[in-house]
């Protein structure tokens, strides 16, 4: 079916431009009064002085969670890295020792340049070893090394860290893993 | 002294003077600029240049550009026509500081046997030789959009100069009408007609006697061509950057740039002197007659100490908001403390200026020195009503968007034409039955 939208059809006094004119310039000068004798109300933050709070549900660079005993969560499933849409997680595996896991993370290397930050990666992580909350907002850097994450970078963080701040997500699981909780989380909706 | 020296010595001064207000007003006008843009859309605008930690609201990123602009590399393509090419930002910049020439800034001053002018040159037919060099501006446009040998620079000036043309003859029958009503061509007569009350079939009206009150519908045909003739939004397709690049300044780089930048602001702030002295009466105060002001001079030193007072004061509490309201967290060294220094300072100088009224009201002043104060005045009167005029410029640019070409040429030959042609008939009738 066609819909055809008329051109609004000009008449009278909006034709001559004045009133419209005069009435734009009213808005405009209603923001400038405001603006300048009361500065308080502008929304602008100094940015690299002041900064506005990150919320916890932030979707941001990628860290490595980790067991008690420090060593990642990760068990090398390849999950992520076939999940992921722009092939930017490059996971070498190899054996373990423990026997309750099979393998472990040789290396585990983000390539940020490659990264769309879909989130893919969290949510097909069956262990919840990979989450996207590191509350930075620039990380860009002057050499391609800079915004490559190796395994190191990647488990600089402490689990605790970012989780329970306020505003946090509570559809997003802490310790469970993401699936189950993701599929509670569409029936609780429907 | 003879008169002829002393006339000789009137122009040099009067030249250096008109030439620089202009360019003292362009850095002025480019803060104005951005300072407007950012407070219309709710930003806070350019504050982090500084000297020191000193930021002086902005006013030092007008130098930063300029340094910033001399010290770049000086580009000529090879596909120029490198006379034009070089011509072009020159003939702009100094078609738009001429006109300044012909118009007076106060009312003359008597030293001893010999009139000193506010003005270059008193020439009898002002009026019309201010038009003719303003017509000369579309060359500038012109010839660098043929010299830079671009699509896009040549269809922004072919542009230009239609717009310019097609609005130039508005513009010129608004001023018919003006010149029918004063019945003077020359510039000084204008503005000394428009002193005193308004006088309608030989009743006084209660209004100062202003082009903007004998003449509106011209005031209005006046003020749009006005900004069609100095490119500025809603009409500046000439360098409509969605659709022509940069338009005419595409190619020009460096200082050749700054050049055509400049002289852009250059012919705002013409236009606006020239708006302020042909409509609201150029340096006159309303409802008082100058010999009235030099009679009466401790009063209007009154009154410029009151306006000062005032300006500060408004200043004052802009600046001491701002300075509450950024907090300073951003600023180091001096800039800690500059907000708040500067708007005491401010604050202190009105407190001044108010005590100083009651000593001047009784102070009486000899021929020269009231002369003076009262040319202090006039000045005044005649930059704020051409603030008024500058300030307009800014707030239409972030308000209105841009015209498209047929809606252009539409306004300009089937609305302004015709209705400054019906002006023109009106304001002869009304005049053969007054």
């Amino acid at each position: 079916m066609v819909k055809i939208v008329r051109r609004p059809h000009l008449a009278g006094m909006r034709k001559l431009y004045v009133v419209e004119i005069l009435g734009g310039l009213l808005t405009t000068l209603a923001h400038v009064l405001r603006n300048l004798f009361f500065p308080e109300k502008l929304p602008t933050v100094f940015y690299p002085e002041n900064r506005k709070a990150i919320p916890a549900a932030y979707r941001g660079r990628h860290r490595l969670m980790k067991r008690e005993d420090g060593s990642p969560r990760c068990t090398a499933c390849m999950l992520c890295a076939t999940s992921c849409p722009a092939f930017c997680i490059h996971i070498q595996a190899g054996e373990a020792d423990d026997p309750f896991k099979e393998k472990y993370p040789v290396d585990f290397t983000i390539d940020l340049l490659r990264c769309v930050f879909c989130g893919l990666c969290v949510e097909a992580c069956p262990l919840d070893a990979i989450r996207m909350d590191v509350p930075l907002v620039s990380f860009a850097g002057y050499r391609r090394e800079d915004v490559i994450l190796t395994k190191e970078i990647l488990l600089q963080h402490e689990n605790a860290d970012y989780a329970h701040a306020p505003g946090y997500n509570p559809h997003r699981p802490l310790s469970v893993t993401h699936g189950v909780h993701y599929i509670n989380f569409l029936k609780n909706i429907k | 002294m003879d008169s002829l020296t002393f006339g000789a010595i009137n122009i040099v001064v009067m030249a250096v003077v008109m030439w620089n207000i202009p360019l003292q007003f362009i850095p002025l006008m480019i803060w104005l600029e951005r300072k407007g843009a950012a407070i219309i859309q709710d930003r806070i605008g350019p504050l982090r240049a500084n000297i020191f930690g000193i930021r002086l609201f902005g006013l030092l990123h007008t130098i930063a550009d300029a340094i910033k602009l001399l010290f770049k590399e000086d580009i000529i393509p090879n596909h120029v026509h490198r006379l034009y090419y070089v011509m072009a930002p020159f003939w702009s910049m100094t078609v738009a500081l001429v006109p300044l020439m012909l118009i007076p800034i106060a009312s003359p001053l008597q030293i001893g046997a010999h009139l000193f002018r506010f003005q270059v040159a008193d020439y009898s037919s002002g009026l019309v030789l201010l038009f003719a060099i303003t017509g000369l501006g579309v060359y500038g446009t012109f010839f660098a959009g043929w010299a830079s040998n671009n699509k896009y620079s040549l269809l922004g000036s072919l542009r230009s100069s239609a717009q310019m043309i097609s609005y130039e003859l508005g513009m010129g029958l608004a001023i018919v009408a003006v010149l029918m009503a004063y019945q003077e061509i020359s510039v000084s007569s204008i503005v000394e007609k428009q002193s005193g009350m308004m006088k309608l079939f030989h009743w006084v009206v209660p209004l100062p006697n202003w082009g903007i009150f004998l003449n509106p519908v011209a005031f209005v045909v006046f003020l749009v061509s006005a900004f069609a003739e100095t490119n500025r939004t809603p009409f500046d397709l000439v360098e409509g950057e969605s659709e022509i690049v940069a338009g005419y300044h595409t190619e020009y780089s460096s200082m050749k740039f700054a050049l055509f930048f400049m002289a852009e602001y250059a012919h705002m702030v013409v236009a606006s002197i020239v708006m302020a002295t042909l409509f609201l009466g150029g340096y006159q105060i309303p409802y008082v007659t100058t010999e009235q002001l030099r009679h009466n001079s401790h009063y209007a030193l009154c009154a410029i100490l009151i306006i000062i007072a005032l300006l500060c004061l408004i200043a004052g509490i802009i600046v001491y908001k701002r300075a509450k309201a950024y907090g300073m967290s951003f600023a180091e060294k001096l800039g800690k403390k500059e907000y708040f220094v500067i708007s005491y300072l401010l604050f202190a100088a009105a407190l001044m200026s108010i005590f100083l009224v009651p000593l001047v009201v009784q102070m009486r002043f000899a021929a020269l020195p009231s002369q003076i104060i009262v040319a202090a005045l006039q000045m005044m009167a005649l930059f704020g009503k051409a603030m008024i005029f500058l300030w307009l410029y800014v707030h239409v640019r972030w308000t209105l968007p841009r015209f498209r070409y047929d809606q252009l040429m539409n306004l300009g030959w089937k609305i302004l034409f015709p209705v400054s042609l019906l002006n023109i008939a009106i304001t002869g009738i009304v005049i053969s039955f007054t």
